[in-house]
């Protein structure tokens, strides 16, 4: 394994820096090719260079502006806990749809929070969930149209203040409820006019970075990493996710509900190799 | 296999260097009262925890009997558990036999390497080492970071006992009451009941002027709150804050901040609204009754969302 220099981040409530990164991608199976590439001075700076490099190669993201809208706080209130949301401002039917939307969150131990997967079946106009921020840190959208093009757009977040961290409140309670699901539909579902769903699954989302001194052992890895979300029969959207996302995996995606009463169908797989499976009636509002 | 950084060694070395050299701005030791006969006290700022403050921002003391005595949080960093240490040996050369951690928050426990040197039984709830493995570095970190050359030197204590119901300690002609709390302000809050005093130690289970801090289950809390004005008790010890005169009253109070925060919540829930909606709305009528309202306001009402999401 080749190293990564990135000495004296002037950050120093950062992850634990490169190392944990590394070792992220040990314990994350390979998601991450191995990262090298030249150092710069500015350790942030050195530190996005390391994760374009893994994600895109030598591809470097246009200025999205004109495409894409990032929603974070100013402020990480809860690390464990910062809502984000993503709207394309494109029309997604002209040839610059957004098939791939990457959420990445550089001073994270695994910077790629998510990638969100668009099949084009319904045109999506914004996505959101919830991400652990614990250091101050660049959050970044990077989507990939259809026509290869990357576009980025960039918002900074502050860290938290006091005693926030980026973990679970009650792991017990996390645990003992494992897999249990929640749709939430507007009171009002009418034919044809787009709505908000948010999608909800009980899961720790453990790290497997968080080491204990009294079993002398890591606390194990589990966490949602892929969710399929579908309509009809029709697939809306995958995400494909990791330790960066809260604990409890939330996504609020829009919906176009069809005349009659319909499904819809969430399937998620995580890290340990459950599986669970969940079908919502969509029944439009009666009048 | 264990987390390191590059910059370990440079931060070992620097702790030397500060631990040789430096000294507390609080003189050696600090400057305890007696909230009731025995019952030492040192009440931390109303702040942040900063440079300026040195990280003191929690209620920390002492309980002595004839024999032995119990030390109740040890300070947000090295040197403030050391002038605690200090304040200990003015008042008693007793053995210092007992550290209870109250919970995981690092304005309480981030001291307690400071007593390692007496050789105490470190206690805390049964969820606080699970606690410490998930978020004691974290926190850590941020003390170094935030607090700069007054966080020298600090280091976690993972206790070596741990309470899930009651314990009662023995410190010669005095006998405390340790309690293991169901999830509230965090899901590990042990408190410290004093029967000779009947002084009850709650720790951050009760803040005084001070917003309390929602990190545990609101819900949870609301429910520990009852329990808590039902319990046999002449005064109670806040995590942060004075002792109140009217201890039903200061329940009160965090009772009804945290009922506003989730009926706000709720009423959001009810028509869809999403965490940030109920950021912006929710509670603010409570600005006015606390200190550091801006500081942690917010982040209380995104903890009870993703909590009252799921009734
Ligand atoms: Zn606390």
């Amino acid at each position: 394994m080749t190293t990564v220099s990135e000495s004296a981040h002037p950050d120093a409530c950062a992850w634990p820096g490169a190392w944990a990164l590394l070792l992220a991608m040990v314990l994350l199976g390979g998601l991450w090719p191995v990262l090298a590439g030249p150092v710069l001075a500015n350790p942030d700076e050195a530190r996005w260079e390391e994760i374009r490099t893994a994600l895109f190669g030598d591809r470097l993201p246009a200025d999205g502006r004109d495409l894409l809208q990032l929603n974070t706080p100013y402020r990480a209130e809860d690390a464990a806990v910062v809502p984000v949301s993503i709207k394309p401002l494109a029309d997604q039917a002209a040839g610059r749809r957004i098939q791939d939307l990457y959420l990445i969150i550089d001073m994270n131990p695994v910077p790629l929070a998510t990638v969100f997967h668009f099949p084009g079946t319904q045109a999506w106009d914004e996505i959101a969930t919830r991400i652990r921020v614990n250091a101050y840190s660049n959050v970044r959208a990077v989507a990939r149209t259809e026509d290869g093009q990357l576009y980025m757009v960039v918002n900074y977040v502050k860290a938290s203040g006091g005693c926030s961290a980026p973990s679970l409140k009650d792991p017990a309670a996390a645990a003992a409820q494992i897999g249990r699901m929640k749709l939430v539909l507007p009171e009002r579902v009418s034919p044809g006019e787009r709505l908000a769903a948010q999608f909800l699954i009980k899961h720790p989302n453990n790290s497997g970075l968080q080491f204990d001194q009294v079993s002398r052992q890591f606390i194990p890895a589990d966490y949602v990493k892929h969710i399929a979300v579908s309509y009809q029969g029709q697939p809306l959207f995958t995400a494909d996710t990791n330790i960066s996302i809260s604990e409890n995996p939330s996504v609020r995606f829009g919906l176009i509900p069809a005349a009659a009463a319909g499904e819809l169908s969430v399937q998620v797989q995580d890290s340990t190799g459950r599986a669970f499976e969940q079908t919502f009636p969509v029944v439009p509002s009666g009048g | 296999m264990r987390l390191s950084t590059p910059r370990g060694p440079l931060l070992i070395a620097l702790c030397c260097v500060g631990l040789l050299g430096w000294r507390p701005a609080w003189a050696d030791a600090l400057p305890m009262t007696e909230a009731a006969p025995g019952v030492y006290l040192d009440q931390g700022v109303q702040e942040v925890a900063a440079p300026e403050n040195q990280g003191h921002i929690a209620n920390i003391g002492f309980i002595v009997g004839n024999e032995r005595v119990a030390v109740i949080d040890t300070g947000g960093t090295y040197a403030e558990g050391l002038a605690l240490r200090a304040a200990v040996r003015r008042v008693t050369d007793l053995p210092i036999a007992y550290v209870i951690l109250t919970h995981v928050h690092p304005d309480h426990v981030l001291g307690a390497a400071a007593f390692e040197q007496d050789r105490p039984e470190f206690i805390g709830h049964a969820n606080l080492a699970d606690a410490l493995a998930r978020r004691g570095e974290h926190y850590r970190e941020r003390a170094l970071a935030d607090l700069g050359e007054a966080a020298e030197g600090t280091r976690l204590v993972v206790p070596g006992s741990s309470v899930a119901g009651t314990r009662e300690l023995d410190l010669g002609g005095r006998t405390l009451e340790l309690r293991a709390h169901p999830t509230a302000h965090t899901n590990n809050d042990l408190s410290i009941l004093d029967r000779q005093t009947g002084t009850w130690w709650l720790s951050d289970l009760l803040f005084v002027d001070r917003i309390p801090v929602i990190d545990g289950s609101l819900l949870g809390w609301l429910r520990e709150l009852d329990t808590i004005d039902q319990g046999p008790a002449l005064r109670l010890v806040p995590g942060h804050g004075g002792v109140p005169a009217d201890r039903y009253a200061a329940v009160a109070a965090q009772r009804r901040y945290l009922q506003a925060v989730a009926a706000g919540v709720r009423a959001v829930l009810r028509r869809q609204g999403t965490i940030e909606e109920a950021v912006d709305s929710v509670g603010l009528a409570e600005s006015g009754n606390w200190l550091l309202f801006d500081d942690y306001h917010r982040r209380n009402v995104t903890a009870a969302f993703v909590e009252l999401e799921w009734e």
